[in-house]
C-alpha cells in the first residue's frame, strides 16, 4: 500500500516484516526514530520479537552476534560514532559468518563532532566482510532491507550486511512509499534456517582461536562468499523485481549513459540530485550520465568497467575520504578502469553535512570535462 | 543436582600442570550439566581448550571477543527465549575480562536482568598474555606490570570488590568460591544457575605459573587463601549476606610465602610493615564477614 511515511518510519515498517526475533539496539542520531518505531511495535504486540535496550553499541551488536549464533533472525541499526564503536564487534561478526543484517543511518564520524550526513562511517568498515547496500530513496532503502536477509542467510553466502541510507536527507524524510503486506513479505522472504546454531542436542564450539596454518584460508572463504554474493545478490533482485515491480538485478544502476560521454559516479541519496541536474545538462546538449553503485561491497567492478568503457571522463562523488589519499569510490572507480585511457577525476563532497546542488553537479562535470579534479569540492575557502 | 560423574570438558586441553581454572571449568560443567550454552571471553580458558579444529568442550560453547561475552550471553538468552528453549546461559571470563575490560556489558546484561549466570576465574592477573597486574590482582603482588622493585613492593592497590558491584546491581544470587572447596563450589554454582535473573559467582583459582608455585600445590594454596581471610567464601542473596565459610585463621604470610609472586615480602628483607598491612586486609575481612571460629579454651 502507496504511504507517505519517515524514511526512518519505511524502515522499521521493511523489519517488522521481515520477522526478526531478536532486535539489539542503542539510540543515537539520526537512526533514533527507526529504534523508538520498532519499541513501539513491539510494545502494540505488531512485531513478535525480543527487544534487547542494550547500554551501548558494543553490546548491540554483540547481543545479535549472540542471537544469531543461538539461531534467531536478528536486527540492528545504528551510525557513525555507534558503529565505530562496533568496529571490533562488526569484523568478529563477518568472521563467524553470522548474517545479521544492520541499517545505517549514513553520518560523519568526529571530530570535529558533526550530526550530518557523509558516507565516511560505513565506508571506514569497507573491509570488514559486511555487504554493503546504498539506497538512493526511501523506497529503495526499505526493498534493500528484503533483499539483504535473503542474501545473508542464504547458506552460500552467510554474511552479515548494511543497507546504508543517508542521515536527515533520507531518515527525515517524508516520501511516498510502497508498503508490501506481510503476506506478499512472506512469500518473497522465507524463515531464517540457521546453517548452524548453538544447540544442547548438537553441540559445537564457535568462535575457536585459528593458527597461521589456518587463518588465511578462513579470511579466503570469506572472500569467495563476497565474490560468490554478486549472483546471488543479482537473483535476489530480480526476484524482488517480478513480485513488486522494482528490479534490483544489477548492482549498479545507469541513468541516461547511453551515450554518455561523461559519467558521474556516486552512491546514495545525491544520487537523486544528479538524475536532476543530468536532466537539465541533458536539455542543453550536454551528453551526462550518471552510473550509481548500489552494492559497494562487494564492489560491482565488472559492471563499473562495462558501463563506463565508452565514456571519455568519469567524475566521481566521494562522500568520504580516505585521508592522506582520495575518496574511498574513486580509488575503486580507477581500479576498475585500470588500463584504459579514460580520464577520471575523485571530488569529495558532501562531508558533515554540506549541501550537494544541482548546480555543484553541473560545476563538478564542467570541472572534469576542463581536466580539474582530485580535490575538495565546494570548500570555504574564507573559513581556511 | 550435581553429577559428580558427568564429564563435559574433554581431557588433551592445553592448560598448564596445576591450572586451577581447568579445574574450575570441569566442576562447573559437573554443577550446570548438559542443557547449557556456554559463552566464554577471551582468555587463558578459550585459548587452552579450542584450537581449531580441536575442542575440548562438549556442550556448545561460544567465543566472541574479550570484553563483550556478557553481551554475547544477552543475545543468546533472549533467542532462546524468544524460541521457546530451555538452555541455560552460562558466562565465563577471567578476572580481567570481567573487573576490568568486560564491567561495562556485565553492568548491562545485570541491569537488564537477563536469566543467565556471569561466572569470574580470578587467577588475580592476566596471565594469558603474560601475567600483567588487573583489578582483581592483590596488593603487593608482583606481576610484570606491577613488578617488586627498588622503589616498589608491587601492586600498590587492593582487589576490587566486584562481588558487592554485582550485588549492587539487584542480582538475586552472588556468591564466591574456591576450586580448593570443589562441592561447595559446584553446589554455589548450581544455585545460580537454578536461580531465575542474572547471578554471579566468583571462583578463586590458583595459577602455578603467574603466581609461582609447584604444580602440585593448587589445592593446598586454594585452602590456604581462605584460611588464612585473604579470599572470603560467602553467599549473598538479594544482597544480604546469607552464609560465610568461617575458619581458624592462620596468620597472612602462612599463604603469602607459599608463592613468588609475594616472594620480595620475605626476601632478601622481611618486610614487616608490608605483612603487617596485608594481615590488616585479612583482619578487616574477618570482621566484616565473622569469618573466626570462637576456639574453646581448653
Amino acid at each position: 500500500m502507496r504511504q507517505i511515511i519517515e524514511g526512518s518510519h519505511a524502515v522499521a515498517e521493511a523489519v517488522r516484516l521481515s520477522r526478526p526475533q531478536v532486535i539489539a539496539a542503542y539510540p543515537i542520531t539520526p537512526q533514533t526514530h527507526i529504534v523508538e518505531r520498532l519499541a513501539e511495535m513491539v510494545a502494540d504486540g505488531e512485531l513478535n520479537g525480543e527487544y534487547i535496550t542494550v547500554e551501548s553499541e558494543f553490546s548491540a551488536l554483540s547481543a545479535c552476534l549472540g542471537a544469531s549464533a543461538a539461531g534467531s533472525r536478528v536486527y540492528s541499526a545504528t551510525t557513525s560514532q555507534g558503529l565505530a564503536l562496533m568496529f571490533e564487534v562488526c569484523f568478529n561478526v563477518a568472521g563467524m559468518r553470522l548474517p545479521i543484517l544492520m541499517t545505517i543511518a549514513n553520518r560523519s564520524l568526529s571530530a570535529p563532532l558533526s550530526i550530518w550526513n557523509d558516507q565516511q562511517d560505513s565506508i571506514s568498515l569497507r573491509d570488514s566482510g559486511w555487504l554493503q547496500f546504498y539506497a538512493e530513496d526511501n523506497q529503495e532503502a526499505m526493498d534493500l532491507h528484503f533483499i539483504a536477509y535473503r542474501v545473508m542467510e542464504d547458506h552460500r553466502i552467510l554474511l552479515p550486511a548494511f543497507v546504508c541510507f543517508d542521515g536527515f536527507i533520507l531518515t527525515h524524510t517524508y516520501e511516498p512509499v510502497d508498503v508490501p503486506t506481510q503476506d506478499e513479505i512472506d512469500t518473497y522472504l522465507p524463515a531464517f534456517t540457521p546453517y548452524q546454531k548453538l544447540d544442547a542436542q548438537n553441540p559445537l564450539s564457535f568462535g575457536m582461536y585459528a593458527t597461521p596454518e589456518y587463518y588465511m584460508e578462513f579470511r579466503y572463504m570469506i572472500d569467495q562468499a563476497m565474490q560468490r554474493s554478486k549472483d546471488v545478490i543479482g537473483k535476489a533482485g530480480r526476484e524482488f523485481g517480478e513480485q513488486f515491480g522494482r528490479d534490483y538485478s544489477s548492482l549498479v544502476e545507469e541513468y541516461r549513459m547511453e551515450d554518455a560521454e561523461t559519467a558521474v559516479v556516486a552512491m546514495g541519496s545525491v544520487c537523486g540530485t544528479i538524475k536532476d541536474s543530468i536532466d537539465e545538462m541533458r536539455k542543453k546538449g550536454k551528453r551526462v550520465g550518471l552510473l550509481k553503485i548500489r552494492t559497494y561491497r562487494p564492489f560491482p567492478i565488472e559492471e563499473v568497467k562495462k558501463s563506463l568503457q565508452s565514456a571519455s571522463t568519469v567524475a566521481v562523488m566521494d562522500k568520504n575520504i580516505s585521508l592522506g589519499s582520495r575518496g574511498a569510490v574513486g580509488l575503486e572507480v580507477k581500479d576498475a578502469l585500470f588500463g584504459s585511457d579514460i580520464s577520471i577525476y575523485d571530488y569529495i563532497v558532501g562531508l558533515g553535512g554540506r549541501d550537494i546542488r544541482k548546480k555543484d553537479v553541473a560545476a563538478i562535470v564542467d570541472l572534469a570535462e576542463k581536466g580539474e579534479g582530485n580535490l575538495f569540492y565546494g570548500l570555504h575557502e574564507e573559513v581556511l | 543436582m550435581v553429577e559428580r560423574d558427568i564429564e563435559l570438558l574433554e581431557c588433551g586441553h592445553r592448560a598448564c600442570a596445576g591450572c586451577g581454572l581447568a579445574m574450575a571449568a570441569r566442576l562447573m560443567l559437573k554443577a550446570v550439566g548438559k542443557d547449557v550454552i556456554i559463552v566464554s571471553a577471551t582468555g587463558c580458558m578459550e585459548v587452552f581448550s579450542t584450537p581449531y579444529p580441536e575442542t575440548a568442550w562438549k556442550v556448545p560453547w561460544i567465543h566472541s571477543l574479550f570484553e563483550n561475552a556478557a553481551g554475547v550471553g544477552s543475545g543468546i538468552e533472549a533467542s532462546l527465549r524468544r524460541q521457546g528453549r530451555s538452555e541455560k546461559v552460562v558466562i565465563i571470563g577471567g578476572d580481567g575480562a570481567t573487573f576490568d575490560i568486560g564491567i561495562q556489558c556485565i553492568s548491562g546484561a545485570f541491569e537488564r536482568g537477563h536469566d543467565i549466570t556471569y561466572i569470574c576465574y580470578d587467577n588475580e592477573a592476566y596471565m594469558n598474555t603474560g601475567i600483567q597486574r588487573s583489578g582483581a590482582t592483590p596488593y603487593d603482588a608482583s606481576t610484570t606490570t606491577s613488578p617488586a622493585g627498588k622503589h616498589s613492593f608491587g601492586n600498590t592497590r587492593p582487589k576490587k570488590d566486584l562481588p558487592a558491584i554485582m550485588a549492587a546491581h539487584g542480582s538475586p544470587y552472588v556468591a564466591t568460591a574456591t576450586i580448593a572447596f570443589p562441592m561447595d563450589m559446584m553446589k554455589k554454582i548450581e544455585r545460580a544457575v537454578a536461580t531465575k535473573g542474572p547471578c554471579y559467582v566468583q571462583v578463586h583459582s590458583p595459577c602455578a605459573t603467574g603466581w609461582g608455585f609447584e604444580s602440585d600445590q593448587t589445592m593446598t594454596i586454594g585452602k590456604l587463601a581462605v584460611e588464612s581471610g585473604l579470599w572470603v567464601n560467602f553467599e549473598m542473596v538479594n544482597g544480604e549476606v546469607t552464609r560465610v565459610k568461617k575458619v581458624v585463621r592462620k596468620p597472612v604470610e602462612e599463604y603469602l610465602i607459599t608463592q613468588k609472586r609475594f616472594r620480595h615480602l620475605f626476601r632478601p628483607v622481611r618486610q614487616e610493615e608490608e605483612i603487617a598491612k596485608i594481615q590488616a586486609y585479612a583482619d578487616r575481612n574477618a570482621e566484616k564477614f565473622s569469618l573466626d571460629i570462637k576456639q574453646q579454651k581448653k
